[in-house]
């Protein structure tokens, strides 16, 4: 009677085990054995830049940012349209034509919104 | 403990015999990674020694990491000043054990040219345990190889076990030291007395 079939997989699986676990096993043997551990309030510290680090990371992040954000996502998008639509432009038909003017001038308008509001405006 | 003699005429026959000590030291002085920092000239040399003329990469070394956490061997590569020298004591605290350090170059090792100086540590041995030294200004890449050579060396011959153990397998040994703070006038404290001793001079 032959083994089953899946008993090779059976083997391989602890095979397997055996290598990932094996190292870990024996280096902690080791650590036991003949080097003491050896935890510092430094070594533990978060940062391994070499400065201590200061203050808290829970700190309020200015909200402002995001627009410069939403703006560089109108023309960011506006480009990534644009090059197929300008390689496409003499096989259009009128309807995406009109599709693709309608979708540039709602970026449009998100960019006059934020012009009106003097979001471009450095300060 | 097997006899010398024995044991190269096994040798010589196709036998090889060796002890864990002598397994490990050789694994590890064959793998010392370096931590990738600079801070002067002589860091330049040091980056011409890991580079293909001089290939440090032959002593299994050519791994400079960058975080200290991954590396064996801190190179202290040129004039530390007392501004920097809390940042490198701490990152010699944060490498695992064990660990090692080479000093690099005059300003290294006794502060060089800018002994005299107001703001610059005379050596960095006075805050953190130096295994090698090296003088030059800065040293050539092969001084550096020869200091790496050297340190190989001390790793083969640390014991495992007994009295002459190295810092690093010895529990009551500090796992870290004292990071110097800015003082009024000098870093405080000027020194680590467990470490350096001013050389008592004798006058005849």
């Amino acid at each position: 009677m032959p083994p089953n079939p899946y008993l090779f997989i059976i083997v391989l699986m602890i095979a397997a085990l055996g290598f990932a676990l094996g190292p870990l096993i024996l280096a902690r043997l080791w650590a036991k054995k003949f080097s003491p551990a050896k935890p510092g309030p430094d070594k533990g510290a978060i940062y391994e830049c070499g400065l201590e680090s200061k203050g808290d990371a829970w700190i309020q992040f200015k909200s402002e940012y995001y627009l410069y954000a939403i703006i560089f996502l109108i023309f960011d998008v506006e480009t990534i349209f644009l090059l197929p639509f300008a390689v496409a432009f003499t096989g259009l038909s009128v309807g995406a034509f009109l599709a693709m003017v309608i979708f540039l001038l709602l970026l449009v308008e998100g960019l006059a919104w934020a012009w009106i509001k003097g979001v471009l405006t450095w300060r | 403990m097997i006899d010398e003699t024995l044991r190269s005429e096994l040798q010589k026959q196709g036998i090889v015999t060796t002890t864990v000590e002598e397994l490990y030291n050789w694994g590890r002085k064959n793998s010392v990674w370096p931590l990738g920092f600079g801070l002067a000239c002589c860091a330049i040399e040091m980056i011409a020694a890991s580079m293909s003329r001089w290939d440090l990469a032959r002593f299994g070394a050519e791994v400079f990491r960058p975080s200290p956490r991954q590396a064996d061997l801190m190179i202290v590569a040129g004039t530390v000043t007392k501004k920097m020298a809390p940042q490198v004591v701490r990152l010699y605290n944060q490498m695992s054990e064990p660990k090692y350090v080479i000093a690099m170059g005059a300003c290294a090792i006794s502060g060089g040219p800018f002994k005299q100086g107001y703001n610059v540590l005379k050596g960095i041995d006075r805050y953190i345990p130096v295994d090698v030294h090296i003088p030059g200004c800065p040293p050539r890449p092969e001084a550096l190889l020869h200091a790496f050579m050297t340190l190989q060396q001390r790793i083969a011959e640390q014991e495992l076990t007994g009295p002459n153990r190295p810092r690093h397998l010895r529990a009551d040994a500090p796992s870290e030291f004292p990071v110097p703070e800015f003082g009024d006038h000098d870093l405080v404290p000027p020194k680590n007395p467990d470490v350096w001793q001013p050389p008592h001079l004798i006058r005849a």
